[in-house]
């Protein structure tokens, strides 16, 4: 095993550049064994250094008053909610394995997911899902692995969501033919704590014991997080024993008997899920965060296989597993408690002084490296990046004219705007009796009980994932500006104000300057916005080799946002709530062209720029007039402009889940010499559709003005038409008939 | 009166029942181990949704063996109340305690949605506040819900008025397609659209619709405390009249 010579080859296998095997010689003073090479190569991996990202995540702001624990500092942000509660949220991507294998792929990111935030300390209470797939529609070869690749995403996320009482709240689905081959599954997980129960992922205190705790490792996910770290080909499939596999019943114990675990505070010193790179991060990472070292035998480490060598042990991805480091003389609580669950927890080493990560097997030496320069000094490179040639631009002049009538049909019945009812009701959205704005409206709203004097009270959380990447692509900077502003206007619109944000920054290959580009623009806009809105960035993930043959996928950076509803009165949806309210528009048709439009893409057939554009100031005052306007008690229902731009937007607010409602609006007064198709659907920013009793409109708009905020009365709910008046005519549209194109996209594709 | 909320490791609505009837209906609530035998005096047992232990070989196929079961089924003997909701319901007939089988739903998918359920009969502990024909909005959540006996227990089942429950519209309405399909009003393909069911001795209720997720405002449904409610006035008639 020692003995195995460190070729060219071995090492460029690894993902080691020559440099970066350099360093590592400069580290240990020796060649390393075979071991400490793969774990070099997984430590060092993207994946779990960001070596490539590094410089540019730090521009995010990562602290606002309510910041208790910061990014990077734990496996997950945590940031206060009041009344001594906190929440812990994080989201992750899963896209490479669920590109070979949807169902595990997914159902182990559910599982991942949830493992960074019950190790915070926190009860996860809620998940949400992003998810990003090439075109599912039409008999080609790639629609079809596309339609494979989308069931077994969501059937795999509802498998393991499912069963182990998660509900899934919320989220996004998107298609785009970037995305072909290479589906983006980015999974969101919140949990609730208190804040005394913050858990530390740090091996302190010489002599005390470290447990495995959980599942048996196996040979599955072996270097996957190497594995994340380099471009999809042919050859992938390949790569499948890089998948892990998953045991969401597995994870409920774990989950359970940690709870329990954690509330003798006495026992536990860290905690530290083993995720990527599984049992070699964990045991490195605790023992950096805490300045010490850490010594572990594997032949006490619980095996699912006979005859697994150190290499295979210390790079298996295995899932269910959690490193708990107690301490010394309080290890029988923690066998009890195992015990109770029927779960493995072994003792497996304990905490040195000499700040060396020592792995052994039956008593020999088999890795010996110092635990901080392994976990924290992976190089950091700082890649070259070029502007792309600008995408072609819509030019409103030649524009052809199709029947307006017809593309709002057309639109709602494309698979990134139509109804995502096969895939949420395929999750179990309900249990745990949380949520209280089910899916389908701008943001999620879940409810957390908590105990006080008087019983049983509960605190509202809004919750979105947002993220244009048609918009990311033409305009990387501008394109991050309105991920954030539009999850914190999909915030507003449910009644929230936001707290924090989570990020999925989901790019191409970084070697490419074009790529990194976009990256470092992308993160460049997500930093000013969330400063601006006071949003810090609590943690996140970088997933970048999103990269088929056929090219890199559009930037994606996901944004998660959470925000707090201070009363319950407040919430707010989308829909229409009863005939003859009045419906005031906020924001006009707005200055924005065609160009980043999905009438663009889909009508047009032309992803063609320019970008929306988008002014903060503006943006922000939008919000706090929505927030101030709910306030006081005025506003029925709350929609904003996004995909598909204001004829999209009005359509959907007809869609009550309990009765739908038809309205009559008159846009004429408005088009500012726009022609019908723009004003109906241009996807300006900043706008937001607001309904109130008819009676009450003229206090609505006094409310508006008054902070400035342009805001006209564009008609009245009613009727089971959706009528739109322009100057060059009026649309009609049967509610029914917009609601069956909405409803039936995804059945009919999917074939159920 | 005390009711008792089993806790099987792989229960996932036992938190949400046990809310119900402690916070909502103010009534005192324990919850079982599903390693302990004792159901430590209660007059009512809940077994409640979830995937009891993974349920990988077959829903509630091994919960039947639990100690914590031996004793409910007792219970039952002795004509206390049971309600099994969701794989508690799955776990009641994999335990005997009620006939039939809940299989694979016929859409092949999980689906969860509020839908709406008929109440057939008034005379069971849980249901006896409800007016029969009533249609009540709960949600279901399950992947295998479709309720299915033979012809022969079929027959006898609804001689009997041993249903309880049926998937139907908004007004009570059984008529329309009963496919399992997104929108149907039967969801998951059941036979005779069946949602729940009880024992002939009528003290053990089994059905799919989870009544705890329909029991405040705030989560679109209070259609689902009646049960709840009932069973507490049932409960409270027989202290009286012991």
């Amino acid at each position: 095993m020692k003995n195995v010579p460190m070729t060219p080859e071995l090492i460029a296998k690894h993902g080691i550049t020559p440099d970066e095997f350099k360093l590592i010689l400069d580290i240990l003073k020796r060649e390393p064994n075979l071991t400490e090479l793969g774990i070099f190569s997984v430590m060092w991996s993207e994946h779990c250094s960001y070596k490539n990202s590094k410089p540019e995540l730090r521009k995010f702001p990562t602290s606002s008053a309510a910041t208790l624990v910061k990014a990077g500092e734990e496996n997950a942000g945590v940031i206060d909610i009041g009344d001594g509660l906190a929440i812990a949220f994080k989201i992750e991507s899963h896209n490479h394995p669920s590109a070979v294998e949807p169902f595990q792929g997914a159902a182990t990111g559910v599982g991942g997911i949830i493992r960074d935030i019950f190790t915070m300390g926190a009860r996860p209470v809620a998940l949400m899902n992003s998810l990003r797939f090439g075109e599912i529609r039409g008999d080609s070869a790639q629609a079809k692995t596309n339609r494979r690749l989308f069931a077994g995403v969501v059937s795999g996320i509802s498998h393991y969501g499912n069963c182990i009482g998660l509900p899934t709240v919320g989220g996004e689905v998107y298609f785009d033919e970037s995305y072909s081959g290479n589906p983006l599954v980015n999974v969101f997980c919140l949990g609730v704590l208190r804040h005394d129960q913050i858990q530390r992922g740090k091996a302190t205190g010489e002599g005390n014991p470290v447990f495995y705790v959980g599942a048996k490792t196996g040979r599955d996910g072996l270097a996957g997080a190497a594995f994340a770290s380099r471009d999809l080909t042919e050859e992938s499939k390949e790569d499948r024993p890089a998948v892990q596999v998953g045991d969401p019943f597995l994870e409920k114990l774990l989950l359970e008997a940690c709870l329990e675990l954690f509330r003798h505070p006495e026992a536990v010193v860290g905690v530290q899920d083993m995720g990527a790179a599984g049992l070699t991060c964990s045991t490195c990472e605790t023992a950096s965060r805490a300045g010490t070292g850490i010594e572990i035998d594997l032949a006490k480490v619980p095996q699912r296989e006979t005859g697994m060598t150190p290499y295979e042990i210390m790079l298996s991805e295995s899932q269910e597993r959690m490193l708990i480091i107690v301490r010394k003389g309080h290890e029988k609580t923690v066998l009890d408690i195992f015990k109770k669950w029927d779960l493995d927890a072994a003792e497996i080493g304990h905490v040195t002084s000499d700040g060396i990560m020592r792995v052994k097997n039956h008593g020999e030496t088999v890795v010996e490296i110092p635990a901080r320069r392994l976990a924290d000094e992976a190089p950091v490179y700082s890649r070259e990046a070029r502007q792309p040639k600008p995408a072609p631009q819509l030019c409103a002049e030649n524009l052809p004219q199709p029947d307006s009538r017809a593309s709002l049909l057309k639109l709602l019945a494309s698979p990134s705007i139509a109804s995502k009812r096969w895939v949420y009701e395929q999750y179990d959205h309900m249990v745990r009796n949380g949520a209280t704005v089910l899916p389908g409206s701008d943001a999620a709203v879940v409810r957390i009980p908590f105990e006080t004097h008087d019983g049983v009270v509960f605190k509202n959380l809004a919750m979105t994932t947002d993220c244009n990447g048609f918009y990311c692509l033409l305009n990387p900077k501008v394109g991050g500006l309105i991920a954030v502003a539009e999850a914190a206007r999909n915030l507003a619109c449910s009644g929230a104000h936001p707290l924090a944000v989570t990020d999925n920054l989901n790019f191409g290959n970084p070697h490419h300057p074009e790529n990194f580009h976009q990256l470092r623009e992308c993160v460049e806009g997500i930093a000013e916005a969330c400063r601006f809105f006071n949003t810090p960035v609590t943690g996140g993930n970088v997933s970048l080799y999103n990269q088929s043959p056929a090219g890199a996928i559009d930037p994606t950076p996901t944004i998660g946002m959470v925000g707090l509803i201070d009363d319950p009165t407040h919430i707010t949806t989308q829909w229409f709530k009863q005939a003859d309210d009045a419906i005031i528009l906020l924001g006009g048709v707005g200055p924005s062209c065609l160009g980043g439009s999905q009438f663009a893409k889909e009508i047009l057939g032309r992803k063609e720029g320019p970008c929306p554009e988008i002014d903060l100031e503006k943006e922000l005052r939008l919000h706090d007039s929505v927030r101030a306007a709910i306030r006081m008690g005025l506003v029925k229902s709350a929609h904003d402009c996004s995909e598909g731009g204001l004829a999209v937007a009005l359509a959907e607010s007809c869609f009550a889940p309990s009765e739908a409602i038809g309205a009559e609006v008159d846009l004429s007064a408005l088009e500012n010499g726009k022609l019908a198709d723009d004003v109906l659907f241009n996807e300006s920013q900043s706008r937001v559709i607001l309904t109130t009793r008819w009676e009450n409109a003229g206090a609505l708009l006094e409310c508006l003005s008054a902070r400035g905020q342009e805001a006209t009365r564009i008609g009245r709910t009613g009727g089971d038409h959706l009528k739109i008046r322009l100057s060059s005519g009026q649309l009609e549209w049967a509610v029914t008939e917009m609601q069956n194109a909405w409803e039936e996209c995804l059945p009919k594709c999917m074939g159920s | 009166m005390k009711f008792g909320v089993i806790q099987f490791p792989g229960s996932n609505c036992d938190q949400d029942v046990f809310h119900v009837l402690k916070h909502v209906l103010g009534q005192e609530t324990v919850y079982l181990w599903h390693k302990d035998e004792s159901l430590q005096g209660a007059d009512a047992v809940i077994v409640p949704g979830g995937f009891s232990y993974g349920d990988y070989l077959r829903c509630g196929a091994i919960a039947r063996f639990s100690p914590v079961m031996r004793s409910v089924v007792a219970h039952a003997a002795a004509g206390g109340p049971v309600m099994g909701i969701c794989n508690g319901f799955q776990i009641l007939c994999e335990s005997g305690l009620l006939p039939g089988a809940l299989i694979r739903n016929k859409g092949l998918h999980f689906v969860c949605r509020h839908v709406h359920i008929r109440s057939e009969t008034p005379q069971t502990p849980f249901t006896c506040q409800i007016r029969t024909g009533a249609a009540l909005k709960i949600p279901v959540a399950h992947g295998e819900g479709c309720y299915f006996a033979d012809d022969a227990t079929l027959a006898r089942i609804e001689k009997n008025g041993q249903v309880v429950f049926r998937y139907c519209d908004a007004y009570g309405r059984l008529d329309g397609d009963a496919t399992g399909a997104c929108g149907s009003i039967n969801p998951n393909g059941s036979r005779n659209n069946i949602a729940g069911i009880c024992n002939e001795k009528r003290n053990v209720l089994g059905m799919m619709p989870h009544p705890e997720r329909a029991a405040e405002r705030e989560l679109g449904s209070t259609d689902g405390l009646a049960l709840f409610e009932g069973l507490a006035h049932t409960l409270a008639l027989k202290g009286c009249l012991q």
